[in-house]
C-alpha cells in the first residue's frame, strides 16, 4: 500500500476553517433524536393506552406476548425499528456527524488521528445487518397496514376517524421510508451487473429506477415516518387515556 | 473600484506565511481569475495549477475561506464583505503555494485491475443503455481529487494506508458495474481499498463539482456488494443453489 507524508508546511492553526452555521443541522438533529428517544422509551415502557378501538399504537404494532410476556409488549417488537433505523445509510451519516463529529461537518479539522477504523471493527461492523433489520421491516409494513386497515372499521361498519388519518400516514411514510432503503434499492436491482441479458432483468431494471427516485428523497422519508410514528402513537395514547375524543365520519 | 481582498497561503514544504492581495473585482470574476491578477501585477511567481477555466480539466482545487472548491467555478461576488482566504488541498504534500502532490491518487488508481472481459462466444455482445448508464454517471469524474482531499477519513486520520479514497471507489463502480467485466473486486475493496473505513457522511458527494452521487450511486452500491459476499450467508447459499455469472477474484 502506498503511504504519503503531509507536509507541515500549512499548520492547522494557520489554516482556515469555515465560518458558516455548520452547527445548526447536527445541533437540530440531535435535540429531535434526543426528544423522540426519550418518548419512544417511555412510550414502550408504559405497556398501557395503547389500544382503542379500532386503533393501535405504532410502537406495539403487532401486540406479540400476550398471556406469557410480563414486560411491555413493546419491547419484543420496537427492536425492528430500532435496529433498521440505527443501520440505516442516511442515519448513520447523520448520527456520525451529530454525534461522534466524525466529521462534523465537511472539512473542519477532527482530533482523533490514527486511531479511527470507520465501520471495519466492532461495534460499527453491525452495520452490515442493515439488509437483515430491512427484511424485517417489510413484514412490520406489512402488519402496519393490516392494522391501518382495520382503523376505517367501526363495530363492522367502514368509517373514518382522525386516528384512521394518523394511522394511515404513518403506513405510508412507513412504507416510504423501508422502500426506499439503499439495501431494498440494491435488492430489487442494484446488484446486478446486466440488465438485459439477466432473468427478469428488464423489469427489474424498472423497478430500480423507481426505487432509486425514491431514493433521492429517504432522507425525508426518514424523518417525516419517524414523525408520523410518534404523532400516531402521542393521538392513540391520548384517545385511550380519555384526555381526547375521535371525530369521525362512520358511513 | 471595488475590490476583493485576497490572503494567499505563499510558502512550500518548508513552511510559509499568508499574503495579502488587493485585487480589483470585475463583475462574474472567480478566485481563479484574481489568482492570474495577482500573477500579472504583484508576484509572478505565485505557484497555481490550472489548465482549462471551465470545470472541465479538474486541476485547480484549492481550499478558498476553509471549504474546498475548484477556483474556477468560485466566484468573488460570493464573498462581499470578508477577505477570501486561498490555501492549497490540505489532504496532500505541499509542492509550493496552491500547488499541491496528488500523485497518491495515480499510485492508487494502478492498484485497481482495469477492465477486464472474456472474449465472446457465439453471436456479439450488444450494449443497450440500461447497462451502462450507471458507469456513465461515473465517467464525468474530471479527477479534481477535492472528494479525496475532503474526506476525513484522509484528510484527518490519515488513512492513506487504510482507504483508497472515494474517487478510486467511483472508478471501482464503474468497472464493478459494467456488464461485460468479468473480474471481483469485493476482496480488493475489503483489504486493501479499505471500503469499511467510509462512515458514509458524504462530504465528497456534498463537494463534487460534477455532482457526482458518490456515496449514494457508488460507495453504497458497493458496500453492499461487499456484504453479498462476506456479511450476508442467507445470500451466500442462495448463489450456491442458483449460481449465476460468475465473476473471477481479483488480485
Amino acid at each position: 500500500m502506498i503511504t504519503q507524508t503531509r507536509s507541515p508546511a500549512v499548520s492547522s492553526a494557520v489554516r482556515p476553517i469555515r465560518q458558516d452555521a455548520w452547527w445548526v443541522g447536527p445541533l437540530i438533529t440531535v435535540v429531535v433524536v434526543v426528544v423522540f428517544a426519550v418518548y419512544a422509551v417511555w412510550a414502550a415502557a408504559q405497556g398501557t393506552n395503547y389500544r382503542v378501538e379500532p386503533y393501535l399504537s405504532p410502537f406495539y404494532s403487532p401486540v406479540l406476548g400476550e398471556g406469557w410476556w410480563t414486560l411491555s409488549p413493546a419491547f419484543l417488537v420496537i427492536w425492528i425499528p430500532l435496529g433498521f433505523r440505527l443501520t440505516c445509510y442516511y442515519f448513520r451519516k447523520t448520527y456520525y456527524r451529530s454525534f461522534f463529529g466524525d466529521p462534523p461537518a465537511c472539512a473542519l479539522p477532527e482530533r482523533r488521528g490514527a486511531s479511527y477504523t470507520g465501520e471495519s471493527r466492532f461495534p460499527f461492523i453491525l452495520q452490515n445487518l442493515h439488509r437483515y433489520f430491512l427484511y424485517l421491516a417489510i413484514l412490520l409494513v406489512v402488519v402496519h397496514w393490516y392494522e391501518t386497515i382495520q382503523a376505517f372499521v367501526f363495530d363492522g361498519r367502514f368509517g373514518i376517524g382522525l386516528g384512521t388519518l394518523f394511522l394511515l400516514a404513518e403506513a405510508v411514510l412507513l412504507s416510504g421510508y423501508v422502500f426506499s432503503c439503499h439495501s431494498f434499492r440494491h435488492l430489487v436491482g442494484g446488484c446486478l451487473d446486466c440488465y438485459s441479458h439477466s432473468a427478469l432483468g428488464r423489469a427489474r431494471h424498472r423497478v430500480w429506477s423507481r426505487v432509486s427516485l425514491m431514493n433521492e428523497r429517504h432522507h425525508l422519508y426518514f424523518w417525516a415516518s419517524l414523525i408520523a410514528v410518534w404523532a400516531a402513537d402521542l393521538y392513540v395514547r391520548l384517545l385511550a387515556s380519555g384526555a381526547i375524543g375521535d371525530p369521525r365520519i362512520i358511513f | 473600484m471595488e475590490e476583493a481582498i485576497l490572503r494567499v497561503f505563499r510558502g512550500d514544504s518548508n513552511g510559509g506565511e499568508e499574503r495579502i492581495y488587493r485585487v480589483p473585482l470585475k463583475p462574474g470574476m472567480v478566485v481563479l481569475d484574481a489568482i492570474h491578477y495577482i500573477q500579472a501585477h504583484y508576484d509572478a511567481d505565485l505557484a497555481v495549477r490550472w489548465n482549462c477555466k471551465a470545470a472541465r480539466c479538474g486541476s485547480c482545487s484549492a481550499e478558498v475561506n476553509g471549504r474546498p472548491r475548484l477556483m474556477c467555478k468560485t466566484r468573488l461576488d460570493e464573498f462581499r464583505g470578508t477577505d477570501v482566504r486561498v490555501y492549497p488541498l490540505k489532504t496532500f504534500p505541499l509542492i509550493k503555494d496552491l500547488v499541491t502532490d496528488v500523485s497518491w491518487n495515480y499510485q492508487v488508481a494502478r492498484q485497481i485491475p482495469p477492465f477486464t472481459h472474456k472474449e465472446p462466444e457465439g453471436k456479439p455482445f450488444i450494449v443497450h443503455q440500461v447497462d451502462v448508464e450507471r458507469a456513465q454517471e461515473f465517467h464525468k469524474c474530471i479527477e479534481c481529487f477535492l472528494c479525496q482531499n475532503v474526506c476525513h477519513v484522509l484528510r484527518d486520520h490519515e488513512g492513506q494506508s487504510a482507504y483508497f479514497g472515494p474517487r478510486s471507489m467511483v472508478k471501482i463502480a464503474s468497472l464493478e458495474m459494467h456488464p461485460k467485466d468479468v473480474l471481483d473486486r469485493t476482496g480488493l475493496l475489503r483489504e486493501k481499498g479499505g471500503i469499511a473505513y467510509c462512515n458514509i457522511t458524504k462530504c465528497c458527494e456534498d463537494l463534487c463539482p460534477e455532482e457526482i452521487h458518490i456515496t449514494d450511486n457508488a460507495i453504497i452500491p458497493l458496500k453492499e456488494r461487499v456484504a453479498d459476499k462476506y456479511y450476508d450467508p442467507l445470500r451466500a447459499l442462495l448463489r450456491s443453489l442458483a449460481p449465476s455469472r460468475r465473476r473471477e477474484e481479483s488480485t
